[in-house]
């Protein structure tokens, strides 16, 4: 999508209305956002799980550690990122080494960093709702010979699929608002990292830029909504199901 | 299996074993049993550890020590390390609460436990089961928009569905109110007696062990007081002093001899003699299974004369048992039935009760219970 949209064709798309440097910040902002969630989607579920449900060695530290990109400041979750990721990092060089993996300055260090920072959101949204999962009728699943894993699969997941969509929001926000992490991670380079928020501030720091920075406002206003929209709709499709 | 061939000699096939000790904080579960009924009762007041007793037996509570084997395989023995988990011990559970799951439609409810049966045990046909619970027509419902009555009827098909060697059930009906508890006690009756899988039913209920048990197993403060066949074990007072005394009683098969529709009365027949009650409608020759209170006996050394009370059956005292300081359990033999009557210490040294003696068991109409006058055999009517 945002290769077309780099083409500037401007044709089927309206607009004259944002550049289109404008356009392609707000794509990337849109996949790394959307990558970001896909990806912490499963670690969440499972990290959400081992939390609420079992207790191992180590658990409290896990607890902090998922935590910490909440009550850290952005830019130092970000600079942590670069010391461990980049190239010279140990694990960045580990990746580039063996799989040719670089994160450093690629949109992919982005996606990383705006979903580590939006990690604690969704395990703790996915925690909320599985507090209040009856165990009652996980037992009564078993009892009925599904074993563990298909209670999960077939009981647990679906009764906190509202909880799920509801992270899910809370983590495609988080990525679509990130700033500090991404900009310290992997700087603000148009076209591969920039995006709507480091594109707002790169406006905001040229004289003439308060049109594009306001065009990107309204961009990043109506994305939100529409997201907040979308989850509500799904959550009220689940909700039916389950409650009424 | 050899179980036919033992079967063939005489063998009969163990349905529950239980030796089991276990500790919940401060309380004590000491419960050693068996039992070969088609549905065995697990009674006591709340509190004597009946449903933690059923959470081992589904494998929802690990006990400390113990075994059990259901139809002879091993469940649980900790002595040789065995457990099996909940999924594998093709055990179904009825819980007090229906515990559908709200995210699934009934049908979908119903095959749940069905797709993890493995193909060649299951031999339960959907249909017939749905038409035996009456619930063809809730197949497209969601489980919040069911009546109490009809969320029990779907989670005990859906527990049939996976074809259980046994089938416990928690108190299913207590949470109803009286009139869906007769509209499912029919159904309780038709798989003790067409289903052929053998039920494990908690109750603290007289009237529901009496109406449905073959055998019953009373606990009290964790402990097993008395386990035995339904009319051994109902008819003696003393093991149910914690509910008063007032709900023992020995149980009587009789069939439908005669209505006495002049009167608004049907005539039973049981083993010493005919049972006059009020109306019941079933009709002739079909079996009904009655409750005579030990508190509505009296007894009397002649024959009555002159009294209101129309049933009368002679029979032997085959037994004299102390309940407490001032009452006594009388057990007669009344042509092959056990009834029992509760009298006082003092009548029993004033008459000079004693086993061997004749007398007369004298049985108000109105002492019949009502809810103990259901049928045992749906299948009969």
């Amino acid at each position: 999508m945002d290769a077309y949209l780099r083409q500037g064709d401007r044709s089927v798309l309206v607009t004259d209305w944002l550049s289109p440097e404008e356009w392609t910040a707000v794509g990337l902002s849109l996949k790394v956002a959307l990558v970001a969630m896909a990806a912490s989607l499963i670690p969440g579920i499972a990290i959400a799980y081992a939390l609420e449900r079992s207790r191992f060695w180590g658990r409290q530290v896990l607890d902090v550690l998922v935590h910490l990109p909440l009550v850290l400041p952005p830019v130092v979750v970000g600079y942590t990122l670069l010391l461990g990721f980049g190239r010279r990092g140990p694990i960045g060089s580990f990746l580039a080494e063996h799989f040719g993996i670089v994160l450093s300055f690629r949109w992919t260090g982005a996606a990383l960093a705006c979903a580590i920072m939006g990690f604690p959101l969704l395990v703790r949204a996915i925690r909320l709702s599985l507090e209040t999962v009856d165990r009652k009728l996980e037992d009564a699943a078993g009892t009925l010979g599904a074993h563990p894993v298909w209670v999960f699969l077939f009981v647990t997941l679906p009764l906190i699929l509202p909880g799920i969509i509801a992270g899910m929001v809370l983590s495609f926000a988080k990525a679509m608002g990130e700033f500090g992490a991404t900009i310290t991670f992997v700087s603000n380079i148009p076209g591969e990292t920039q995006t709507i928020p480091s594109a707002i501030y790169t406006f905001t720091q040229v004289p003439g830029g308060e049109g594009g920075a306001l065009r990107l406002t309204l961009v990043s206003v109506v994305i939100s909504i529409a997201a907040l929209w979308a989850s509500e709709w799904m959550a009220r499709r689940v909700r039916r199901k389950v409650i009424a | 299996m050899d179980g036919a061939a033992r079967q063939a000699k005489g063998y009969r096939l163990m349905i529950l074993d239980v030796d089991l000790h276990h500790r919940q904080g401060s309380f004590t579960l000491e419960a050693r049993f068996q039992s070969d009924g088609r549905l065995t009762a697990l009674f006591g007041p709340s509190g004597s550890g009946k449903t933690t007793l059923v959470n081992i037996i589904g494998g929802l509570v690990r006990p400390d020590a113990g075994r059990i084997s259901v139809k002879e395989r091993i469940l649980i023995d900790t002595a040789q390390n065995i457990f099996v988990p909940r999924h594998r011990r093709r055990i179904g559970y009825v819980f007090q609460e229906a515990r559908l799951f709200p995210h699934l439609n009934v049908r979908q409810n119903l095959l749940f436990g069905r797709f993890f049966t493995p193909r060649r045990e299951r031999v339960s046909s959907f249909d017939a089961i749905v038409e035996m619970l009456g619930i063809a027509h809730l197949l497209n419902r969601w489980p919040t928009t069911l009546s109490g009555g009809e969320r029990q009827r779907v989670a005990i098909g859906r527990a049939l569905l996976t074809d259980p060697q046994l089938l416990l059930m928690d108190e299913p009906l207590a949470s109803l109110d009286e009139d869906r508890k007769t509209e499912i006690y029919p159904y309780i009756e038709r798989l003790r007696d067409e289903a052929g899988v053998p039920m494990v039913l908690v109750s603290h209920s007289v009237a529901e062990v009496a109406r449905l048990a073959t055998s019953v197993v009373v606990l009290n403060d964790g402990r097993v007081t008395a386990s035995g066949p339904a009319s051994e074990i109902l008819r003696h007072t003393r093991f149910f002093q914690h509910m008063g005394p007032a709900e023992a009683g020995a149980l009587i098969e009789t069939r439908v001899l005669r209505h006495d529709d002049a009167y608004g009365l049907t005539v039973l027949q049981a083993a010493a003699g005919a049972l006059t009650v009020s109306r019941v409608d079933l009709p002739l020759g079909a079996p009904v299974r009655v409750r005579l209170r030990a508190r509505d006996i009296m007894l009397s050394l002649a024959p009555p004369d002159g009294m209101s009370a129309l049933n009368v059956l002679p029979g032997t005292i085959t037994a004299i048992e102390p309940v407490d300081a001032s009452s006594m359990d009388v057990t007669l033999d009344c042509g092959g039935d056990g009834i029992v009557a509760s009298v006082t210490r003092k009548s029993v040294e004033r008459l000079g009760l004693k086993v061997g003696l004749p007398v007369h068991a004298i049985i108000k109409s109105v002492a019949f219970d009502r809810e103990a006058l259901g049928s045992p055999r749906m299948g009969n009517m």
